[in-house]
């Protein structure tokens, strides 16, 4: 992702002992989840920080983006790589799914298993 | 600058060099907030892509992810190389310099502890990894001996299993001890939960992913290369500014 570009400036002073190209997941699990943590005046609640490590993970496991970013283990595990379009399927209706139980959880309650409990009581 | 926020990387040393970078976040310049014996390390950001719904839509998106915290540890690297420097999370943003000075004097105290703690210190972080050992090199079963191929297929799988268990077993085993020796050789140390395979990309269990905060990592090399082996494959990553160890809280 940074190969073929002009030295980046600040690196060319120590050449050769920091990396060119380091590790996104060390980076965002460096810029993310450590670091002095203070309340900006810009509202990020913590919660969305911590959803948001696992929407990456989510998110990571979609092709497309995986490959943009450089991550293409599955290319080299046999058991995924003739999957790889219905990992993505599935990814998506998960994201879907997990919408859709968002948007419902403030729905009306469920008549149905109401009428369960009670043939059960 | 009515429509600008100050995006906040970092608080550094007043007497610390201006970081030798030539943009932050969103391609926007890169300054310092002085008050006392404090700096803020700040760039100009779009108030409306940094306001409050459009960065919460933002963190959602995985490029814009990635090329801010690329763009936030490019700053934060270049002010740890001019100075002391305790980084700030990610998509820290102000109104205006006066509310990051009122930060910085308000903080004051637990900053300028924060710094003394890393001054002339560097984090590497040590990741370990199980590797499966050498298959020991049985001899092919002899296909006379009255086993079929579905058998002996079985029979290869089974002892594949049970030498990956005993190998798991083993590598969590060298991993804590290559951390206690690491530790030793460290100021402080702290470690954090293995990366999934997805982040990491790799397909080998990550048993260890550890910081520690060092003057130089002479020995933490040496202890890298003596532990690896044996099951266990340990990666030194760095120098790294000081993410784990500058907090407002001993660490």
């Amino acid at each position: 992702m940074t190969s073929g570009g002009l030295p980046a400036p600040g690196r060319s002073r120590d050449p050769g002992h920091r990396q060119e190209s380091t590790n996104l997941a060390d980076i965002l699990e460096r810029v993310l989840d450590k670091g002095i943590v203070i309340a900006g005046d810009i509202r990020v609640n913590l919660l969305d920080i911590e959803l948001l490590t696992i929407k990456i993970r989510l998110l990571v496991a979609s092709v497309d983006k995986a490959r943009e970013m450089g991550i293409d283990w599955w290319e080299h595990d046999p058991t995924l790589s003739s999957g790889q379009r219905d990992l993505a399927e599935e990814n998506r209706s998960l994201r879907e799914r997990i919408g859709a139980l968002e948007a419902g959880r403030a729905a009306a309650g469920d008549g149905e298993r109401r009428a369960v409990e009670r043939s059960d009581g | 600058m009515a429509d600008a926020l100050v995006y906040l990387y970092a608080v550094t040393d007043a007497d610390a060099p201006e970081p030798d970078v030539e943009e932050g976040v969103d391609g926007a310049p890169v300054r310092r907030v002085g008050t006392g014996r404090l700096a803020a390390v700040v760039s100009s950001v779009d108030a409306v892509r940094f306001g409050e719904d459009a960065l919460k839509r933002s963190l959602e998106d995985v490029q814009w992810l990635e090329a801010t915290a690329r763009a936030h540890h490019g700053v934060v690297d270049a002010a740890a190389l001019a100075g002391p420097v305790a980084p700030v999370r990610m998509a820290t943003v102000y109104l205006d310099d006066s509310r990051v000075r009122a930060l910085l004097t308000d903080s004051a105290a637990a900053f300028t502890a924060a710094l003394d703690r890393v001054r002339g210190r560097v984090e590497w972080g040590v990741k370990g990894f199980a590797v499966a050992p050498d298959a020991p090199r049985d001899p092919e079963p002899d296909p006379g001996s009255g086993t079929g191929p579905g058998a002996s297929y079985l029979a290869r799988r089974l002892a594949e299993r049970r030498r990956a268990a005993h190998g798991h077993e083993a590598a969590l085993e060298a991993a804590e001890a290559a951390h206690r020796a690491l530790a030793a050789t460290s100021l402080a140390s702290r470690r954090y939960p293995p990366q999934d395979p997805r982040l990491s990309g790799r397909r080998e269990e990550m048993v260890l992913n550890a910081a520690y905060l060092v003057k130089t990592e002479g020995a933490l090399r040496q202890v890298v290369e003596e532990h690896t082996g044996r099951g266990l494959r340990l990666e030194l990553t760095g120098p790294w500014a000081p993410y784990s160890f500058a907090t407002l809280e001993e660490p």
